[in-house]
């Protein structure tokens, strides 16, 4: 198959204060594979929304098989052949199968008639599915078999992808794979984003990099390394993260038979998790979303309390203590949520260094606050950690992702903690801001605590990890040593395939 | 105590007469609500729409002009609240609440020079042959066409949420507003529109007060039917033929307590006097007690920017 299906040229979108994209220009082939590259903030996200309808350009032009192509909302690029997969999914869990893919189609046939195609695709495409099942009770993996079904359905010339792996064990991401190397086959085209290089190197034909809503290069990702990639996005040399190997020690924190129930109606319950962490010790705890990570830092931040002998800190039952009690002890923590949960959005980055800060860091006096040891927290962590923000009186809100993400971490990681508990550190981050979190965590490590970190990102985990774990619905894997471990191992413990099964045609 | 002197007939009939507002009002608030927006000026349409109906209705003779008056008046004091939350992005609680207050200190100003004038009498055709049949006959078929427009107005509200395309979007709307936009539908038209009904449907409920079940106007004479119509839908986890369930339950105890009272039961007034809220919501709650659970963007501002 050859010939252009899709030409951008010199695409320009301006919001204030910030260009998302710069004079964008390049070509998608029929029935090509071609990947995006950037960091985030490169302005990947705003040029997909562009060719989807759900943001007009400034300037500049698109042409879909030669014809000037200006959809003025997603219904008109659906119309032409343009299917999207989101990144943050776009279903509502309170509807069930059938009814999310109708919402995402044009003239969706009877419900009836709808649920026998969606049967069929899914079979033929190797996704099993079932219609009838309210959207809210599916793992992430089930939930982006919905959007593929949903775009699939629609016989899409374009379908494009803004990181569809995150939410995938390996063995998952092989069959996507092979999902769309079939569609490719077929004549689609594929606009694949993501930042996990090795998979843009397997999957895609052609890749063009951003950086800072511009166009600084293109490749060709089978015959270019992963570093060659990273440092185009990037834009100069990496740092590797390094560890200085201390000791191991004793047992800090023990969790014993945990099982608690979610406090979401769709979340997921942890059933007999024990585990043990010894001090200068990184343990990683992998797995897809949604199955039991943001249950276990409830339950060891005492948000979700348990039977006191549950989880044991030096020795000492917890397990029915509050926040404030543990953070006392010395076990703080940091959730992956940042606004709203890690940070409060509307509050000063003072008033969020006191919240968690209060206690070991002396701020408050018989309930009064001490503002300018406050203040002087906030200015210690913003100076430490490098974060970019005019002062400590900013709104949360007001951070980048990046930005605030190491705001948070730095809070708990100068707080001297004994055991830290981090889920999702490097979340949404670049990769110069990643490295800096992961060495704090290490250093943290090296300097006798103990380090729990719970991620979806399997490179992290295995950067940092001395020994590595991963949540299954709940359930914990056995622990291993980080060291030697393969991807397919690593898979294996994720729970593998999850019933997918490879395209059967 | 002469309990006997209780028609049950007539009280089932007097009931659905009583239930007929509050249901009007119910299943506007809840295809709102559905949307995804908490509009708490129900109370504030209503009695706009009584006073709007009754003034347009003695005016020109014509209760059915006046229930078009009362649908419109209450449908354009929500398209306020509408410019008020989702263009201005004001928050919804606080809109709702100053909605209500308006409506009240409106319909006094409006309703000036209109105490103690009697409304054009509303025609209550008696359907043929269904009105004779025994017992069913003056309960069910016996009643002013409204009565039947609010049945009917429930079981098309139910058959557009469930089965249509519109009703799917609107659901969709209410539940993930991020969603729905990303997919290309408009959030903010669709809203803008389910208040509008809302509205409307409150209007009428008003009306239906002020020309039909009490025909005459006095001040506040909603007496907090709105505010009933509001728990009624929480209560009902958003379902309208438990929103009509609710409200014949209602209904029905009020017409009640009225007739033990007037058969001097001995039971304290007061205690009676409460009897409908009590019944009403302890049924209700034990009902809600399954998995339904509100639109999750209830009440969530929505912006496309963000």
């Amino acid at each position: 198959m050859t010939g252009t299906l899709l030409s951008i040229r010199g695409l320009t979108k301006a919001y204030p204060g910030v260009v998302a994209n710069n004079d964008v220009s390049f070509d998608i082939g029929v029935g090509e594979v071609h990947a995006l590259l950037g960091e985030n903030g490169a302005g990947k996200s705003t040029l997909v929304k562009m060719i989807y309808g759900l943001v007009k350009p400034d300037s500049g032009e698109m042409e879909l098989h030669h014809l000037p192509f200006a959809p003025a909302e997603p219904s008109a690029a659906r119309a032409a052949g343009v299917a999207m997969v989101f990144q943050h999914f776009s279903l509502f869990e309170a509807l069930n199968v059938a009814e999310n893919i109708a919402l995402g189609m044009e003239n969706p046939p009877k419900m009836g008639d709808l649920a026998a195609r969606i049967r069929a695709v899914s079979d033929l495409y190797g996704l099993p599915l079932d219609p009838d099942r309210i959207v809210g009770d599916l793992s992430a993996g089930e939930r982006q078999r919905v959007e593929i079904i949903r775009c699939l359905l629609q016989d899409p010339k374009l379908l494009i992808m803004d990181e569809p792996t995150s939410v995938l064990t390996p063995q998952e991401v092989d069959i996507l794979f092979e999902t769309l190397r079939k569609l490719s086959a077929e004549g689609t085209a594929i606009l694949y984003i993501s930042h996990k290089l090795e998979e843009i190197r397997t999957l895609c034909d052609n890749a063009t990099i951003l950086r800072l809503g511009q166009v600084v290069g293109t490749c060709i990702p089978r015959d270019s390394t992963a570093r060659e990639m990273a440092e185009m996005m990037v834009g100069s040399s990496l740092h590797v993260p390094e560890r200085s190997s201390g000791d191991i020690g004793p047992v800090r924190l023990q969790l014993n038979n945990l099982s608690a129930a979610s406090s979401s109606e769709f979340g997921t319950t942890l059933k007999n998790i024990s585990l043990e962490v010894h001090t200068g010790e990184v343990l990683g705890l992998g797995g897809v979303a949604g199955n039991g990570q943001d249950e276990l830092l409830a339950v060891l931040s005492g948000e979700t309390l348990t039977a006191a002998g549950a989880v044991v800190l030096d020795g000492q039952p917890i397990g029915n203590m509050g926040p404030v009690a543990r953070r006392k002890l010395g076990l703080l923590t940091a959730p992956e949520e940042r606004l709203g949960h890690a940070a409060a959005p509307d509050m000063s980055l003072t008033e969020n260094a006191l919240l968690t800060g209060a206690e070991r860091q002396d701020l408050e006096n018989r309930g009064f606050l001490k503002w300018g040891r406050a203040k002087e927290f906030a200015e210690e962590i913003i100076a430490r950690f490098d974060v970019r923000t005019p002062g400590p009186g900013n709104a949360a809100r007001a951070l980048s992702g990046g930005n605030l993400q190491k705001f948070v971490i730095g809070r708990e990681v100068l707080q001297r903690p004994e055991v830290l508990v981090v889920n999702q550190p490097t979340w949404g981050v670049d990769a110069a801001a990643a490295a800096s979190i992961r060495q704090a965590l290490l250093d943290l490590a090296a300097g006798g605590a103990a380090v729990v970190v719970i991620s979806q990102d399997l490179d992290e985990l295995m950067e940092i990890s001395d020994r590595f774990g991963a949540l299954n619905e709940g359930r914990l894997s056995d622990i291993r040593t980080a060291k030697g471990l393969t991807v397919d191992e690593i898979g294996l413990m994720m729970g593998g395939a999850h019933g997918m099964e490879v395209a059967h045609v | 105590m002469d309990l006997s002197s209780i028609n049950p007939i007539l009280l089932l009939a007097s009931l659905i007469v009583a239930a007929t507002p509050l249901l009007l009002a119910a299943i506007g608030e809840l295809v709102t609500e559905r949307a995804g927006v908490l509009n708490l000026g129900v109370e504030g349409m209503m009695i706009t729409g009584a006073i709007c109906g009754f003034a347009i209705a003695v005016n020109t003779g014509s209760p059915v002009l006046g229930l078009l008056a009362a649908a419109i008046g209450g449908a354009v004091l929500s398209l306020l609240f509408a410019i008020l939350t989702q263009f201005a992005l004001a928050n919804q609680v606080a809109s709702g609440l100053a909605l209500t207050l308006f409506g009240l200190g409106l319909s006094s100003l409006i309703g000036q020079g209109y105490q103690g004038v009697k409304p054009p009498a509303f025609p209550k055709p008696e359907i043929p042959l269904l009105s004779d049949i025994p017992v069913l006959g003056p309960i069910v078929f016996s009643h002013d066409f409204v009565v039947y427009l609010a049945f009917f107005l429930t079981l098309g509200v139910w058959a557009m949420l469930k089965y249509s395309r519109a009703g799917l979007i609107l659901r969709a709307v209410g539940e993930n507003h991020d969603a729905a936009h990303a997919l290309g539908y408009k959030v903010v038209r669709i809203r803008v529109l389910a208040i509008m009904f809302g509205g409307a449907c409150a209007g009428l409920g008003g009306a239906y007060i002020s020309l039909i079940r009490v025909p005459q106007w006095t001040e506040g004479m909603t007496s907090g039917v709105g505010w009933i119509a509001l728990a009624l839908v929480v209560f009902a986890s958003w379902k309208p033929w438990r929103v009509m369930l609710g409200a014949g339950l209602f209904g029905g105890v009020s017409v009640l307590q009225l007739n033990l009272q007037a058969a001097g039961v001995a039971i304290p007034v007061e205690y009676l006097a409460m009897s409908p809220y009590l019944i009403t919501i302890l049924v209700l709650v034990i009902m809600s007690a399954d998995r339904s659970r509100a639109p999750a963007s209830l009440g969530k501002g929505f912006h496309a920017g963000t």
